[in-house]
């Protein structure tokens, strides 16, 4: 059982750059991250860039962790692309907007690996 | 190597038209002044998607553009329920074509706006929008509300050209004589610039909408001591500035389209300046994405009378929302075959919608290789508008800008490839193959 948390994504500068350059290692190294704040990242017990996984009742993803000031507590952020969007529902609540921040998760340190762009999209077409 | 000024950027809703550019070699090989390190980025270039390609044994193989064409209009003249997305990362010819398909095949057409500011056009829909232009908010705006938008990292030249940071013909002195309020979850680079950061708590926004509206009316006793996080002596002091600023606009983003509520936290946003505009001149515009999902928005209401998730199977434009939106569609698993142009669903839908997407026969139209390319069957590969295609585009404001060709290109523009696609489609149907 994690540490349950509100999940929220949206852009980063990095992601941005790397928008059109999505099979690359900076967007991956950019994208595949988890901000956290300095208080939850020491409940969790895990350092910068070490792996964590978060679920939702959608599935779960693991992604790296990153402390950022400013992210209040029991909020992640998870920069917009295929590593958040694999924890969000596809009910739109009749308005057609899928539910991208605000969604109930849970966090917990993992030993398993950052699924790259690739493997993530393959998970889809099993 | 020649200098080419007034470049115009296909990045973000901006669309900056003061950038210059070095080329030589037909390559843009410096971007000298003008750009954000966004639209640099974009303006330099990434790795393309080399030639058109069909996918065969789980692999794509490299093929003609006439081969790839073919087989993207037959899988579209076959397919039952076609869904026809993207459109906003490309020119609005080329949207017009897309209509056109959309109409020739009995498609659902729908755009990024579905994703991002759908909310808001239902909102606009239902109780109009008090809006302006940018140039508007550059020469009059002394006060800028940020409100769950970070154009630090989303729209970087947004305050340098347009609002805080600008100097215009009654801000010659810009952002001194000027006041920045930003409304967010997160202390970001864009709230730390805040003369009052109202940092609320996630889903809040309605409530303090409804909060600054009741203020704005003269209400402020019926308001708790702190709503959704921010204390009522931050609203009081936000109010104030509302209420002596000359000309006040409200720029919102994701963090309140994307959010429960999604519409409604717009219609309060909306009501909320019709609340300033008991005191002063207030308005308030959307923080649109991409460089032309408001001119998509605006071919597909001319083309069908509805900006987004339009459904042409009837025979005539249905538009719903919840219903026929590229979303819900798929999570349905309701369409058998996708075209998808100018936009990457592979990274930015959920998961839940990706998994029915990956399954159907995908048609992918775009200059780069994305996490669409990895399930998609047939990719055709296009010009980038902007650098080596023109035409026109729509600026967050709905302004129309005509974007410029810096290089030539062996690439076909994405106009082009579609009037091909749809010739070959009238042909199989003449044929009666559909």
């Amino acid at each position: 059982m994690g540490t349950k948390v509100n999940l929220i994504s949206g852009r980063t500068i990095v992601q941005g750059q790397n928008l059109d350059n999505k099979l690359s290692e900076e967007y991956f190294n950019e994208v595949a991250t988890c901000e956290l704040n300095k208080a939850d990242m020491e409940r969790l017990g895990v350092a910068a860039d070490e792996p964590v996984k978060v679920k939702t009742s959608f599935g779960e993803v693991v992604v790296k962790a990153r402390e950022k000031g400013g992210t209040p507590e029991g909020i992640i952020f998870i920069p917009m692309g295929p590593w958040a969007n694999a924890l969000v529902s596809g009910n739109t609540h009749g308005a057609g907007m899928p539910q991208y921040k605000g969604i109930d998760a849970e966090i917990e340190p993992t030993e398993e690996e950052v699924l790259h762009v690739k493997d993530l999209m393959k998970r889809y077409m099993e | 190597m020649v200098e080419i000024t007034d470049v115009v950027c296909s990045l973000c809703g901006c669309v900056c038209d003061d950038i210059v550019v070095e080329v030589e070699d037909n390559k843009v090989t410096k971007v000298k002044k003008g750009a954000c390190s966004v639209g640099k980025s974009k303006l330099m270039g990434h790795g393309r998607i080399e030639s058109p390609a069909i996918r065969e044994n789980g692999g794509l193989k490299d093929c003609s553009y006439d081969e790839a064409i073919k087989k993207a209009a037959e899988i579209l003249a076959a397919a039952r329920r076609p869904l026809l997305y993207g459109w906003s990362s490309t020119v609005c010819e080329a949207d017009k074509v897309g209509v056109e398909l959309a109409e020739e095949i009995g498609a659902v057409i729908d755009n990024t706006a579905s994703v991002c500011h759908g909310p808001s056009v239902l909102a606009i829909q239902d109780v109009g929008l008090p809006s302006c232009t940018l140039g508007e908010v550059k020469n009059r705006a002394d006060l800028v509300i940020y409100w769950g938008a970070n154009p630090a990292a989303a729209h970087a030249n947004h305050m340098k050209r347009y609002s805080y940071i600008s100097k215009g013909y009654w801000t010659e002195e810009g952002k001194k004589n000027k006041k920045l309020v930003v409304v967010d979850v997160r202390r970001t680079a864009t709230a730390k610039m805040a003369d009052v950061f109202l940092q609320i708590e996630q889903g809040k926004d309605y409530l303090v909408f409804s909060a600054l509206r009741a203020m704005l009316y003269g209400h402020e006793d019926v308001v708790p001591d702190e709503v959704g996080g921010v204390s009522k002596k931050d609203l009081l002091e936000t109010v104030r500035m509302i209420k002596e600023s000359k000309f006040g606009i409200t720029f919102f983003g994701m963090g309140v389209t994307h959010t429960g509520g999604r519409h409604n936290n717009i219609v309060n946003a909306i009501q909320m300046t019709r609340a300033a505009h008991t005191h002063t001149k207030f308005s308030i515009m959307p923080m649109r994405g991409h460089y032309n999902v408001a001119g998509i928005n605006q071919v597909c209401t001319w083309e069908t009378g509805f900006p987004f998730a339009v459904d042409l199977s009837r025979g005539y434009a249905w538009y719903n929302p919840g219903e026929v939106s590229a979303t819900d569609l798929l999570v349905r698993r309701e369409c058998d075959a996708a075209l998808i142009i100018a936009s990457d669903p592979g990274a930015h839908f959920p998961g839940e919608s990706i998994r029915h997407l990956s399954k159907i026969p995908v048609i992918q139209i775009d200059p780069f290789p994305n996490p669409t390319t990895e399930f998609a069957d047939v990719v055709i590969p296009c010009a980038i508008s902007g650098v080596e295609a023109e035409g026109n585009v729509y600026r967050m404001d709905n302004i129309p800008i005509r974007l410029r060709k810096l290089v030539d290109t062996e690439y076909v523009a994405d106009e082009e490839i579609l009037e091909r696609i749809l010739e070959e489609v009238r042909a199989i149907k003449e044929k009666g193959g559909d």
